[in-house]
């Protein structure tokens, strides 16, 4: 077995083996057995005797934030990827059009209206589409210009002008009420995800997952100049809108139900292509395996380790950043 | 010559004014012989001053919305903004403050090193007397009685401070009669995740009472938790201040089994014209320890008279006696009494 195939192996059992820990674990002690106990009368149909409140922590509580995990730990390290390889930058996450500045607008304007969860939710989602679409807009009208420059440039410059309205709303908001609860979404958690936020976010982040899986080998042309890309037949311009698209959707989707997560979306990409290299084909399904593993790794300690919530914020940047280091002084491969 | 020097460096009130008090940071406060306007630098200082004499407010610290002022007689509730002085974010400028021609600056709230080297630092600056009382419920009728002496009006200050003392121990004694403490869990914010561990202020009211609060062993002030830890306290009672969160707790399958939900006993606190139980927090919250009160110790608190409490806090506090349409309104809001 070559080094690529074994990087693969190993992620997927690591995926795996978390995975089980992750619903072994927690707060509120439920055995193995009483899991599997549980599945089975669920798979088979049939009773069990089971306290009603195991149902409700494997079923409603835990299970349902295992598998957010898993999803967002994919979605921000896919797009984190795709951007890292369109943009031709080791320096990009998946923000840089402004989804998440976008998202964290929608969900403060939605905190500071005194909104439900839901609309919170559905505010933060729309904010993050609102915001790559404003950047895309303007970035693609100023000509004269690498159309990717022009595209960075006016995400960093939108994003600072969302960061600002943001700064606005905190400063305006009640600070005894909604300064608290603008500032934990901000800091990004996983603590109060319902089954029907699950529910309600999976399709949009499947929806920009599959066609990327899809196209994952023509996007090596992006990395091209547009115009040896063109030569090869392909219509850059259409492969890049879709790309945003598909990246915008699924980080926007796991930003409305998990906050501002960072480092997955910037870290993981690397980690990944020391692996097996910067080709896209063979890049992206090992990122995906490892943003989930590792973005569930985080939020199993930060519901684990203490009474009260640890921020994810905290733990990914703790547990990441000597991790990558190690990698990168482990990895000989060029760039 | 010389001796008259010394006397007015040792004695310096003598020389400059008849009541001088010491704040709760220990500093001497010197306001000027009559004190016509205060500035409150945060809600709850805000709401003492008010409360002891309406007329020398200058403004408040953040408008009072129409469902708010409606509570409140209509001259004082259209007081200007003035923003907050110092703590929880900055928003007043100090030559607001300044303009506003202000005689002494009033702030009532945490004592801590942080909030009193602000004090003294914003006393330097505007050279107005600043001072800083403690914001925790049991110590209202001393900051009501100091207040009151700064400002030269120690009749009003002390007739609410009396009335205050006699709340707190008439509670405290139903308390006492209580025999089973309820497990209680606070949840704040749309999640209802967010919550205040033992010692926090912003469950004061529930130590207050005696109450066992479930996050007692989460860190003292605000801190998300995960639905398994909430599950695994088994709350049998749950307040909250949040109305999303209330309606929300019916219908969410999480929060099916646990206690307080099985048996119908989550309540919302009201919030009009100021939240009963946790914030802003100041006087506000003595409704909150009859309300409480009467939720977790049925039988203790049987023969309080909820809706008289309410129209007699207000006519003291607010300076307006709410009508039965208002009261009602307050009351009968889905979840704040046992239906």
């Amino acid at each position: 077995m070559n080094a690529r195939a074994l990087s693969y192996v190993l992620a997927s059992a690591a995926l795996v083996a978390l995975t089980a820990l992750a619903f072994a674990v927690g707060r509120y002690p439920v055995s193995l057995g009483e899991i599997v106990n549980l599945l089975f009368s669920k798979v088979t149909g049939g009773a069990h005797t089971l306290p009603a409140n195991v149902e409700t922590v494997v079923l409603q509580v835990r299970g349902p934030r295992v598998l957010a995990a898993l999803l967002v730990g994919a979605a921000l390290a896919a797009a984190g990827t795709a951007y890292q390889g369109m943009f031709r930058n080791p320096l990009v996450s998946p923000d840089i059009l402004g989804v998440s500045t976008g998202a964290a607008l929608g969900a403060v304007l939605g905190i500071f209206l005194s909104q439900g969860i839901f609309f919170i939710q559905i505010f933060a989602f729309a904010g993050g589409l609102a915001a790559v679409g404003l950047v895309y807009w303007i970035g693609s009208r100023l000509r004269g210009h690498d159309p990717l420059l022009a595209l960075v440039l006016t995400g960093v410059v939108i994003g600072t002008l969302l960061g600002s309205a943001i700064a606005l709303l905190k400063y305006l908001a009640d600070p005894y009420n909604q300064l608290p609860a603008i500032t934990y979404w901000l800091l990004g958690s996983l603590a109060s995800l319902s089954p029907r936020d699950l529910a309600t976010a999976a399709p949009f982040a499947l929806v920009g997952l599959v066609p990327m899986l899809l196209l994952r080998w023509r996007m090596n042309l992006l990395a091209l100049p547009d115009d040896e890309a063109r030569a090869l037949g392909v219509d850059v311009r259409r492969l890049r809108t879709l790309v945003v698209v598909c990246a915008t959707l699924m980080t926007a989707s796991a930003v409305a139900i998990s906050g501002i997560i960072g480092w997955v979306g910037l870290l993981i990409p690397h980690a990944a292509r020391m692996l097996v290299g910067p080709d896209f084909g063979r890049l992206l399904p090992l990122a995906m395996l490892l943003g989930a593993a590792f973005l569930l790794a985080v939020d199993t300690l930060c519901r684990t380790i203490a009474t009260i919530e640890v921020p994810p914020g905290v733990l990914t940047a703790l547990i990441g950043t000597p991790f990558f280091l190690w990698l990168f002084a482990l990895s000989r491969r060029p760039w | 010559m010389r001796s008259l020097i010394f006397i007015s460096i040792l004695f310096p009130s003598l020389c400059f004014s008849q009541a001088a008090a010491i704040d709760a940071t220990g500093r001497e406060i010197r306001p000027p012989a009559k004190v016509e306007r205060v500035y409150a630098a945060g809600p709850p200082a805000g709401m003492l001053v008010f409360a002891i004499a309406p007329d020398k407010l200058t403004g408040w610290t953040r408008a009072m919305r129409p469902s708010e002022a409606q509570f409140l007689p209509e001259r004082y509730a259209q007081l200007p903004e003035l923003g907050r002085l110092t703590g929880r974010g900055n928003t007043a400028n100090v030559e607001v403050v300044l303009k506003a021609k202000t005689d002494l600056i009033v702030d009532v709230g945490s004592t801590g090193e942080t909030y009193a080297s602000l004090a003294a630092q914003m006393q330097q600056q505007t050279r107005i007397p600043y001072a800083l009382f403690d914001g925790r419920i049991e110590s209202t009728p001393a900051a009501l009685r100091a207040l009151g002496r700064l400002m030269g009006d120690e009749a009003n200050a002390e007739k609410l401070a009396a009335w205050c003392e006699r709340e707190l121990t008439d509670a405290k004694q139903r308390v006492s009669r209580a025999k089973q403490h309820p497990l209680v869990y606070y949840g704040r914010s749309p999640s209802g995740l967010q919550t205040g561990g033992k010692g926090s202020i912003n469950v004061e009211v529930l130590d207050f009472l005696g109450a066992r609060n479930a996050a007692a062993e989460a860190r003292p002030g605000l801190a998300t938790v995960s639905f398994e830890q909430v599950l695994l306290w088994d709350p049998e009672v749950i307040l909250t201040t949040d109305p999303n969160f209330w309606k929300s707790v019916w219908t969410d399958p999480r929060w099916r089994t646990v206690k307080a939900v099985a048996a119908k006993r989550v309540y919302l606190s009201p919030h009009l014209p100021f939240g009963w139980f946790d914030f802003p927090p100041g006087a506000n919250r003595l409704l909150g320890i009859w309300w409480a009160g009467k939720l977790l110790y049925p039988q203790a608190f049987e023969d309080v008279d909820l809706r008289a409490k309410v129209a007699e806090f207000h006519r003291l506090f607010y300076h307006r006696e709410p009508s039965a349409a208002k009261l009602d309104a307050v009351l009968r809001e889905p979840g704040v009494l046992p239906q």
